[in-house]
């Protein structure tokens, strides 16, 4: 993690030196143990601040779209997927985008850390590889890295960059296809389990939208949600219906654009199972359209295309 | 006076039988307050609830009124929540947000019914933090992990019990009625070492940060500091003491009713005029209000900051924008204080 560090900052410091970008996004090393927080570097100096670890969970891709000038992105899998997804919808020029691909292991859910903890606070997140090394006031338990990582971490695929300007580290090994266990054993339960369930699930939701702000797909002028002439849609949280409802049609929205980076689920300071819903949608376009978001700039986008040979199932059944 | 841990149970479910009692309880990896049926669910040890417990006087979404319009006229009615409650487990924070909340629903120009109603037929009890998280900073914004500002009853955990300090007349009554056991002095010496061992470890200094936001609305500044936000409202709902609202009529026909929701100002909603003139057109000038509002423009109304150092934003935000390292990049920047 520090080799690749210290290459992402040689790489962004030397974008900005020759002066081939005008803006490096990538990650400084936050306030919180094991975070990475989004940088803004326009100067070799700013530069400096940036690194890599298994905090750096946030989706950089979200701060690309529309931007003026030259910019060059630190992209892990999930960000470059994303960049794909929007590049092809004019959101990001690609000319004006460099692209410092970083292959990924994937990073650490700090939720699923104060739940192992309990309620004892975590001070230092130590990384020895394939484990970790929580640390706080009385305690230190080292903790296999699979038991920490984010969910969309352990079902990515594509940890490897699909699409850079120069790559940092080294290509990981190819995974396996997704079985989406999880979802096809939410298919298998009734209505009734499954309402009952996303009823509890969004009964947590307040309504804060950071789970749509942090998507870089979720990029409305105006979205629904505000509307207000009509209102499309009840303002007040405590109604689970309207909850439900937003979540629904933003995940229909983002329906074959969705590059599964759970960024969404990630922003959620309730811990909503999120990508419940969204990985629920990417497993259907796969299986309808034989198609995933972001993971070449030639694929047309899912919805946005018609073929002959489309499976389309639930529109001819013979 | 003093209350065993093994007897707060039983102390709760006789209080529960005349007052509504809420609580910490424990939801998933949190706690939030939450009405409680039985003395056993509640759940003191866990530091900060995730929720703030303004929710308990002014609800994320609260129903004003409901009206009908029919032949015979306009029909209002209005309902007052005006059960006697008591909240349980307050933190020092939370209790001292309250008395800062008690500035914008009750002054000179305004006071609100509802959250007054609630306020006064309301009963504050509250626990002190012996182990104060590394995201805690109350004592740099006038606060303290035993603070008892804007409590009645606060307790003191000393291991097996609770020293069970009176701070006002309501808790005084409260405490009489408990018939709690008097506490040794051996207690109260449990109870003093706690609270010297209670360190909130993070310092803020806010030395020059109003001077300095009194003058630094231009500043370039902003221009880098919001680069990051997202524009959600985790922060502001999450936090204790931001109260910005919102009023829409939820009707059908003729029948509806008035509801009063949260509003943040990091929505692009916010400030959006009717005549679709916003003031506040980027996330620049949304961000910059929030430490605004916090800092200067409350410190100028009410002499106080509205921030208690609960450390909710800074530990909720998806993208770690953490408010001790922005009031120091404001108090650093070189604002031109003649300007």
């Amino acid at each position: 993690m520090q080799k690749l560090a210290a290459q992402i900052k040689d790489a962004a410091k030397k974008l900005l030196e020759d002066k081939k970008v005008d803006l490096v996004v990538g990650f400084a090393e936050g306030s919180l143990p094991l975070r990475g927080t989004p940088l803004f570097a326009r100067t070799p100096e700013e530069a400096e601040k940036l690194t890599w670890s298994r905090g750096c969970e946030n989706n950089l891709a979200n701060y690309l779209r529309k931007r003026e000038g030259k910019v060059a992105v630190v992209a892990k899998g999930c960000d470059a997927r994303s960049i794909v997804a929007l590049v092809k919808e004019n959101q990001i020029n690609r000319d004006n985008l460099y692209i410092i691909g970083v292959p990924c292991t994937g990073m650490i859910d700090r939720k699923k850390v104060e739940k192992l903890l309990e309620g004892r606070e975590v001070l230092a997140i130590e990384d020895i590889g394939d484990a970790v090394v929580l640390k706080g006031k009385d305690f230190s338990e080292t903790v296999a890295l699979a038991d920490l990582m984010h969910n969309s971490c352990l079902d990515c695929r594509y940890g490897n960059p699909v699409l850079y300007d120069e790559l940092v580290g080294e290509l990981l090994p190819e995974k396996g296809e997704d079985d989406f266990a999880e979802i096809k054993a939410f298919e298998a339960k009734t209505t009734a389990e499954r309402r009952a369930y996303l009823a509890q699930e969004f009964s947590k939701c307040i309504r804060c939208y950071a789970c749509r702000n942090a998507c870089p797909v979720c990029y409305c002028t105006e979205c629904f949600v505000d509307c207000t002439t009509p209102e499309w849609i009840g303002k007040s949280a405590a109604d689970v219906q309207d909850n439900i409802l937003f979540q629904a049609v933003r995940v229909f929205h983002s329906a074959g654009r969705c590059a599964d980076c759970g960024a969404c689920e990630r922003a959620c300071p309730m811990g909503i199972n999120l990508r419940l819903l969204t990985r629920k949608l990417v497993k259907d376009v796969k299986e309808l359209f034989n198609a995933e978001a972001g993971v070449n700039l030639d694929d047309k986008a899912a919805l946005a295309s018609f073929t002959a040979d489309d499976p389309e199932p639930f529109l001819v059944k013979e | 006076m003093i209350v065993s841990k093994k007897d707060l149970p039983n102390f709760l479910d006789k209080l529960i039988s005349e007052y509504q009692v809420f609580a910490p309880v424990r939801k998933d990896t949190f706690t939030v307050f939450k009405q409680i049926c039985s003395g056993k669910d509640a759940v003191l040890a866990a530091g900060n609830t995730k929720l703030p417990v303004k929710e308990l006087f002014f609800p994320q979404s609260e129903k004003l009124y409901s009206y009908s319009v029919t032949e015979a006229g306009a029909k209002l009615e209005a309902t007052l929540d005006d059960q006697q409650k008591i909240v349980f487990g307050v933190r020092p924070c939370d209790a001292k947000s309250l008395v800062l909340l008690d500035h914008v629903f009750n002054n000179d120009k305004y006071q609100d019914p509802y959250y007054l109603t609630r306020r006064e037929n309301t009963i504050l009890v509250g626990i002190g933090c012996n182990s104060p998280a590394s995201t805690c900073f109350c004592t740099s914004v006038n606060g303290g992990p035993f603070d008892t500002n804007g409590l009645d009853i606060l307790l003191v955990d000393t291991g097996d019990a609770y020293v069970v300090e009176v701070v006002s007349d309501k808790g005084k009554a409260l405490a009489e009625k408990a018939g709690f056991a008097a506490a040794s002095d051996a207690d109260q010496a449990a109870a003093a070492k706690a609270k010297e061992d209670a360190v909130v470890t993070c310092q803020v200094n806010l030395d020059g940060l109003k001077a300095k936001l009194d003058v630094n609305f231009y500043d370039p500044i902003w221009d880098k500091i919001h680069e990051k936000c997202l524009g959600c409202g985790a922060c502001t709902y999450l936090c204790p003491t931001c109260h910005c609202f919102d009023i829409v009529d939820d009707a059908v026909d003729c029948n509806g009713c008035r509801v009063r929701n949260w509003d943040s100002c990091a929505f692009p909603l916010f400030t959006l005029h009717g005549s679709g003139h916003n003031p506040r057109t980027s996330n620049k000038e949304r961000y910059r209000n929030r430490i605004m509002h916090k800092f200067k423009y409350f410190v100028d109304n009410n002499n106080e900051i509205a921030c208690v150092g609960c450390g909710r934003c800074i530990k909720n935000c998806p993208v770690n924008m953490d408010i001790r390292v922005v009031l120091e990049d404001v108090r650093g920047s070189e604002a031109r204080l003649d300007s």
